[in-house]
């Protein structure tokens, strides 16, 4: 058996280049492993059935010297990123036999690239939520407590990856989706600049928002994928390449590194707070320079979000009319058909969201939630291009607190929505941000991850890699 | 303030039975989630002198538009979208009469 809580994309490359290992013999490690933990776990929502069958054919491509980086390495794949021809249902009742009729971008870039897909992961219900509790199908637990949530919406993709259930994964992030349940987790996560990676064939929840990202246990993981999945796609009109392909950026070793300390105050967590104050120190020891930053409106991002958030997920939900597609209830008429399948096959907080954002996008309330929201998210772009011109990164702890219990917060879901805090501003400035493990802190006897979360200006996840690989160095 | 007659006014636009027993918590979390989210109101507007720049910088933000050219086969796509519809009627989504 394949010792796998060791290997990286890297390593387990040059092995199969090798012939340490197989592919095929790589991928039943993962099964077997899942066999054993996923019951506990509840990572995935499916694990295919031709896993070894795609393995073979990786070891075909690797035998013909063919090989990319990628070819034989086990993924696993949010339930909302398309897989043609398997069933992608984001976690929903609504989608529960939804066949995908096309592969999303990321997903046929990662074929391209010989990856093998080792299953579908549990999340919240249309990545509504940050701690998988709201999947249709149960919580996600967390490989180091099993009594905690794993984080979300990503908590399948981030658990898989953390039980070595998987060796990398995809998940998506609208407000911190990937980036949240990795801190919990301790895994690397990274949302992409918006535009950078491709939304099409994702199920989209705020447009405007969403971004596909890579979960590794290391950041030069993140990075690997990520270098496969960028660029411009005929088939999302908002994605584009990088400014910088062809130079423009100047390289350098030492950053200018802000620290928004105005933002964080209050309701952060003090071992939280400890251990990313030490970890500063640490970068400040290999010569980066850390200054205070203030970015004036950050403070209402969270609520800037909470408009505009269930605004686009109102409109996306639309399409689930029962006529098209995913499932349907039988009622007297038309209009009886829309209600009784959206009212039964659409969870608690999938409702909630439609109500608010129908709410917020109403005649009367418009101007005052919406409108005001859209400029308030202007105003914060403004704070971090105007920041960005003396800083290089701007940084925060990835959540305010550790993982927390599984039904903690089940019940008040604005205390749910905070766990977003320092997350969402990224989503509406459109920036890139990773987190990376940064430590753990002990409660009830369990090591818990936290994370450490740097935001850079955009298609500027060079700096990420580079501060996120400083990070590892010194943990 | 939102009452239960909003939140059977908002689950009627949004096409969505909400059983009664549902209604009154929700209408609850949706005025502490509304609660939380008023203080945008206290951000700044866009500052006076501000207000004659455009928002956003010239070319930032356009239509991605293309060519009406190429069409697909007809009929390339439709059995497998149409295969994915709860009902159909040859290549056709089957809904009730609304008339």
């Amino acid at each position: 058996m394949i010792d796998v809580s060791k290997l990286t994309i890297e390593s387990a490359h040059d092995h199969l280049m090798k012939g340490d290992f197989t592919a095929v013999e790589l991928a039943q490690t993962y099964l077997d492993i899942i066999a054993k933990k996923d019951k506990d776990v509840n990572a995935y929502r499916e694990v295919f059935t031709d896993v070894i069958d795609q393995a073979k054919k990786a070891d075909e491509i690797i035998k013909f010297g063919k090989a990319t980086i990628l070819t034989g390495i086990p993924f696993a794949m949010k339930d909302n990123i398309l897989i043609e021809d398997r069933i992608a249902g984001a976690s929903s009742k609504m989608l529960e036999n939804y066949k995908a009729s096309y592969d999303a971008t990321v997903t046929k870039k990662l074929k391209d690239a010989g990856a093998v897909f080792i299953g579908h992961t549990n999340m919240d219900e249309f990545a509504m939520g940050g701690s998988t509790e709201n999947s249709a199908y149960g919580p996600t637990r967390n490989p180091f407590d099993i009594e905690r949530v794993s984080g979300g919406s990503s908590g399948g993709s981030v658990a898989a990856v953390a039980m070595d259930g998987a060796l990398a994964a995809m998940g998506t992030d609208t407000g911190g989706s990937v980036r949240q349940p990795s801190s919990f987790c301790g895994t690397v996560g990274l949302k992409p600049t918006y535009g950078a990676a491709s939304r099409y064939g994702l199920i989209a929840m705020g447009s405007s928002l969403d971004q596909p990202g890579p979960i590794g246990k290391t950041v030069a993981d993140t990075e690997i994928i990520f270098d496969v999945i960028k660029g411009k796609d005929r088939y999302d009109s908002t994605s584009m390449d990088s400014p910088f392909i062809s130079g423009g950026i100047t390289k350098k070793d030492k950053l200018t590194i802000g620290v928004p300390r105005h933002f964080m105050e209050s309701g952060i967590d003090a071992d939280v707070l400890a251990n990313f104050d030490e970890t500063l120190k640490k970068l400040e020891k290999q010569g980066h320079k850390i200054v205070d930053v203030t970015l004036p409106n950050i403070e209402y991002s969270l609520a800037v979000y909470y408009v505009l958030m269930p605004a686009e997920v109102s409109s996306n939900m639309a399409r689930f009319d029962g006529v098209k597609y995913g499932a349907h209830a039988d009622g007297k008429n038309l209009l009886e058909d829309y209600l009784l399948t959206r009212g039964q096959f659409l969870g608690k907080e999938v409702r909630r969201r439609i109500i608010l954002g129908t709410y917020v996008l109403s005649t009367g309330y418009y101007d005052a939630y919406y409108g005001k929201a859209c400029v308030t998210r202007d105003l914060l772009k403004k704070d971090f291009t105007e920041a960005f011109k003396n800083i290089d990164v701007i940084v925060t702890p990835t959540s305010p607190t550790p993982a927390f219990k599984v039904g903690e917060k089940a019940s008040d879901p604005l205390s749910m929505y905070l766990a977003d805090i320092f997350t969402v501003t990224a989503n509406l400035t459109g920036v890139p941000a990773i987190s990376v493990p940064c430590g753990t802190v002990v409660r009830e006897e369990k090591n818990l991850p936290l994370g450490f979360q740097i935001m850079a200006p955009h298609f500027r996840e060079d700096l990420l890699f580079q501060l996120g690989k400083d990070i590892e160095s010194v943990r | 303030m939102i009452t239960i007659e909003d939140i059977q006014k908002l689950a009627e636009l949004s096409r969505m039975k909400i059983a009664p027993e549902e209604q009154e918590s929700l209408r609850a979390q949706i005025e502490s989630i509304l609660g939380y989210v008023d203080q945008i109101k206290k951000a700044a507007q866009i500052s006076e002198s501000d207000a004659g720049e455009p928002k956003v910088p010239a070319g930032a933000l356009r239509n991605v538009m293309r060519d009406d050219v190429n069409p697909h086969m007809p009929s390339e796509f439709t059995e497998k979208i149409i295969s994915s519809a709860p009902a159909r009627e040859g290549d056709y989504l089957k809904v009730k009469k609304i008339m």
